[in-house]
């Protein structure tokens, strides 16, 4: 039985055939949902890709919340489905209050596409228990909204309930704390600003990295 | 009043702003003769915008048959110049297209929308092909780095560049920067895109078929860029003022990338479905040209309902409509059965779309409004039959002086300090230094097919994740070279991209250009264009690569004064399997130091004489052509035979800056000993040359390429260290070269 993991494409989605590929490296079967559909297809998970939904307009990931897609996903979310927002996917999750706290522009508000390093938080989540703890990645960034803001309660809250999943080295946007991911309180939902799909090959990206986020997915349900 | 065909032909003599529009008398007077009565104003419209210098090419026509004329025999040349870009293939039933094309005028006057749009058009073209659009590359050009306008302008440029490209989602791949105070009323944004299909996918821009119907698809259609084409990328700006000339700012369009990357979406699955008989986009000239266009190349008529253009401004009026530039739009052809299949998808994507139209067997292009006709015409007197002149071009006659201040009276640096010095200065000199502040506003990854990207010598993109297929793209251009002599100037910017393309290991297929000039009504500015062009057609006979289009800007000058001549030339060349391309960074330690070719000493529009002397004299590097060829197939041998570990082509700063670069990118120092006069040899910039660095145990394989293909070889080092060390000269350790080389452009634009 393969793993199926599902790739949801918003108007404006860049980022899905890369997912899906990322997907397929680590041996799992993606699968196509359409943002309109509210069928999540039985999947076992699933990815909300990087992009421009909507073209940013209003703030990112403002409009996309809305789609059709989204009800089913987040009762599925709520239910425990292990569900991973790269990029724009995790400021929809945000912006769904599937995650705390929002991304805002960037410190120097530049667009900044930069390989770099992180170092893995919180391995007991379905998306990083293939990492060891603390363990340090390189992974590109590649977003012009990607600080990570919310207030100091919460902060506080999300580093006491080990909600923090992946840390930059060297803070690139001005994210809070540093943070370059977090979970929910129950850990099954995952967004962070960085693109681990575009480091799962030698030969395209910086190098294979980030696999461990979509092999970490695939070991949940092939019981390994 | 509406003014129709019928109260156009009932009053010959109503006054007309022809002038206003861009058009001569003597073209004002051809119109009427070949209407037989005064145009409506609809139909002046039209003319002035087809007929402007940037639709018909009617200065550079007579010079730019060459390309046709000479064109080497290829057998890649799936479709040529004529159309939207001209298609490559590339094996395994896989075919690209490219193209060029400037938006230098909107990006001076605004230049965040205007380097957006530069983007969006290019991009359009493209797509019209058939293509799926895979990645853009960049080529700019600014006035000096420090000068005020220019921190205006560029931080505008790349950001509005980094807005569209990202949010459509195309990996910038590569391009050019470059500072020279002669683009400082005139910067230079050329925008590349490729796209790739599979053979059967081509699509052409005719209105055949009687009863088929015309779809414009995308954007409303507003007042924005009105007369673009025909005002402004015609019109001398007065004076280098601040801030651009504001009364013109409302002919710059407004783009929306994430409408362009649905177009995308929406238009491939209609060529998917099979659901599209032909199809334009919608660039300079609006409905006007695309209308015109694809009636002409059809079956010859077309019938269309102005009034049910969807606008975002119900005031627009007939004129306007044909001459609105508002981006994101597409025209198709569509059989009647297709129809609602068609809109299907559209709306499906979200993407508007609304029967205007149909095509008919009349040979005549007739638009109503509300019922009244407003235009009748022969489309082919717009689209093909525009004013041709064979401008004056002369010789200027400073020429021969320009040429006489041989740079080899400049004072030279002395003793390895000396030397020492003039590299960490050309290393620091904005043109040659670290653009990362620019490049890292580009998504380089989006589509996980890129390969190589800046600061490489070429972009690369997989074609083919089975078989490793992919294309490798460079941009070139060098004013100061083409100044000096325009001739040598453009093979100068053809060889320097043929070698970027040929340093990561694929061969070379085809060109594609910009020519960036003054204006053509000044003799001296069009022998320029008359050599440049003649360069490049007969460069591109001896290479064996055909130009499969380009795009011409004219009217890049402030006042009286042009820039430079600047050629730039696209090359793009073909890789059997990406995962044998070469970087340029030294990143295995022990390999052996190549340097390939000729070293001169050449300094003639150098950029030692540039940055340490601010000199501009003296014959350019001397061209080689068959050298460069030969130097071609040594390193798409070396990569293929898996010999070399990197390669870098020798071009700007010569082998110093070759070596700096290349040590920088993969991390590790080298030692190297120069075998002649160490200035000669560090900067001189002769052409057809390249460092490779040979894969320890891999020396006598690799000499034997370069025998075999009687390249010039000599090994001048090796790879290792934590320094650039010269023997005899100097040591730079990396730290001190990354400090001079990436500090520079953060330090100016913040």
């Amino acid at each position: 039985m393969s793993v199926r993991i599902g790739v949801i494409t918003f108007p404006g989605s860049l980022d899905e055939g890369e997912a899906a590929r990322a997907v397929r490296r680590a041996g799992g079967e993606p699968v196509a949902l359409w943002h309109a559909e509210r069928d999540l297809r039985g999947v076992d998970a699933v990815i909300l890709p990087g992009g421009f939904s909507y073209g940013d307009y209003l703030r990112c990931g403002a409009i996309a919340r809305f789609s059709p897609v989204m009800t089913e996903l987040a009762a599925a979310a709520k239910a425990g489905l292990p569900v991973l927002g790269i990029c724009n996917g995790f400021q929809i999750l945000c912006e769904a209050h599937l995650l705390p706290g929002a991304l805002t522009r960037n410190a120097g508000l530049h667009f900044i596409h930069r390989d770099l390093r992180l170092r893995v938080e919180n391995t007991r989540t379905p998306w990083t228990r293939a990492y060891s703890g603390g363990q340090e990645i390189v992974v590109p960034l590649k977003s012009g909204e990607g600080a990570y803001a919310a207030d100091a309660g919460t902060l506080a809250a999300l580093e006491a309930g080990g909600q923090v999943t992946v840390r930059y080295l060297a803070n690139p946007n001005g994210s809070a704390r540093d943070i370059a991911g977090v979970s929910n309180e129950a850990g099954n939902v995952v967004g962070l600003m960085p693109h681990p799909e575009y480091a799962t090959s030698e030969l395209t990206g910086p190098g294979t990295d980030g696999l461990g986020f979509f092999s970490s997915v695939v070991s949940v349900f092939a019981g390994a | 009043m509406t003014d129709t065909v019928s109260h156009a032909a009932a009053t010959p003599d109503v006054p007309q702003p022809f002038a206003e529009l861009g058009l001569t008398e003597q073209e004002y007077g051809r119109v009427r003769k070949l209407l037989g009565r005064r145009p409506t104003d609809a139909e002046l419209a039209l003319y002035s915008v087809m007929w402007s210098e940037h639709c018909s090419y009617k200065s550079s026509k007579v010079h730019l048959r060459q390309f046709a004329e000479k064109a080497p025999r290829s057998d890649a040349l799936l479709a040529g110049i004529g159309h939207n870009a001209g298609v490559v293939d590339i094996g395994g039933g896989y075919a690209v297209t490219f193209k060029i094309e400037s938006h230098n005028h909107p990006s001076y006057v605004e230049p965040h929308q205007g380097a957006a749009t530069g983007v969006g058009g290019i991009v359009r073209d493209i797509l019209a092909m058939g293509a799926r659009p895979v990645a853009v590359m960049d080529s700019l050009r600014f006035g000096p780095a420090s000068a005020a306008d220019t921190c205006r302008v560029l931080p505008g440029v790349v950001s509005g560049i980094s807005f569209y490209g990202n949010c459509l989602g195309l990996p910038n791949i590569g391009g050019e920067l470059a500072f020279d105070p002669c683009y400082a009323g005139n910067p230079l944004v050329n925008a590349l895109c490729v796209g790739v299909m599979r053979h059967g996918d081509l699509k052409l821009a005719t209105a055949d078929g009687p009863g088929n119907q015309v779809i414009l698809l995308g954007s409303r259609t507003g007042p924005d860029g009105i007369g673009g084409a025909s005002v402004l990328a015609s019109a001398t700006f007065g004076g280098s003022g601040e801030g651009g000339d504001s009364a013109k700012r409302p002919s710059v369009q407004v783009g929306d990338p994430f409408l362009e990357k649905l177009l995308v979406e929406c238009c491939l699955e209609l060529y998917h479905g099979g659901l599209v008989a032909g199809i334009q986009d919608l660039g300079a000239a609006g409905i006007a040209c695309a209308t015109t266009e694809l009636a002409a190349a059809g079956t010859g008529g077309m019938r269309v309902r102005l009034e049910a253009v969807p606008l975002r401004d119900a005031t627009l009026g007939p004129p306007e409509i044909l001459m609105s530039e508002s981006q994101e739009r597409m025209m198709a052809v569509v059989e009647p059965a297709d129809v609602p299949r068609f809109l299907g998808v559209c709306e499906k994507w979200g993407v508007q779309a609304t029967v205007i139209g149909e095509v008919t067997g009349t040979g005549r292009l007739e638009m109503t409004w509300h019922g009244e006709t407003v235009v009748d015409i022969p489309p082919g007197t717009a689209a093909n039959e525009g004013p041709v002149y064979q401008r004056p071009l002369a010789r200027p006659e400073w020429q021969d002086k320009l040429a006489a201040d041989d740079p080899a009276g400049l004072a030279r640096p002395s003793g390895g300090d000396g030397l020492r010095t003039a590299l960490i200065s050309l290393l620091g000199s904005p043109g040659l230094a670290d653009t990362t502040w620019v490049t890292e506003q580009y998504d380089h990854y989006v589509r996980g097919d890129t390969v190589l990207a800046m600061p490489e010598d070429a972009g690369l993109i997989r074609v083919n994740e089975d078989t490793g297929l992919g294309v490798a793209l460079a941009t070139d251009g060098n004013g100061r070279y083409a100044l000096l002599d325009p001739y040598a100037g453009a093979q100068l910017a053809l060889s320097e991209a043929y070698r970027n393309v040929a340093a990561t290991g694929a061969r070379p297929l085809a060109v594609t250009n910009c020519m960036n000039f003054g204006s053509p009504e000044d003799p001296s500015v069009m022998w320029q264009f008359a050599e440049a062009v003649r360069g490049l057609a007969d460069g591109c006979a001896v290479l064996g690569v055909p130009v499969t289009g380009g795009n011409v800007s004219f009217y890049n000058q402030t006042d009286q004064t042009p820039i430079h001549p600047t050629p730039v030339i696209g090359v793009l060349g073909v890789h059997d399997d990406v995962r044998h391309r070469l970087s340029i960074g030294f990143a295995a330690d022990g390999a052996r130091i190549v340097l390939l070719g000729r070293t001169e000493a050449e300094f003639g529009g150098s950029a030692w004489a540039h940055v340490t002397h601010g000199h501009l004299g003296g014959r350019p590097p001397k061209v080689d052509l068959g050298a460069e060829r030969q130097l071609a197939q040594v390193l798409a041998s070396a990569a293929q035979a898996g010999v070399a570990c990197a390669a870098h082509d020798l071009s700007d700063g010569g082998l110093a800056i070759a070596l700096a670069e290349s040590c920088l990118r993969g991390g590790l120092g080298c030692r190297v000993s120069l075998p002649g006069d160490p200035f000669t040899f560090l900067f001189s910039e002769s052409a057809a040359r390249a460092v490779v660095a040979v894969r320890p145990g891999a020396e006598d394989a690799f000499a034997e390429i370069c025998a075999a293909h009687g390249v010039p070889a000599e090994v001048i080092g090796t790879v290792g260290g934590d320094s650039l060390h010269v023997e005899d000269c100097f040591a730079i350790p990396l730290d001190e070269l990354a400090g001079a080389h990436r500090g520079v452009l953060p330090a100016i634009f913040g």
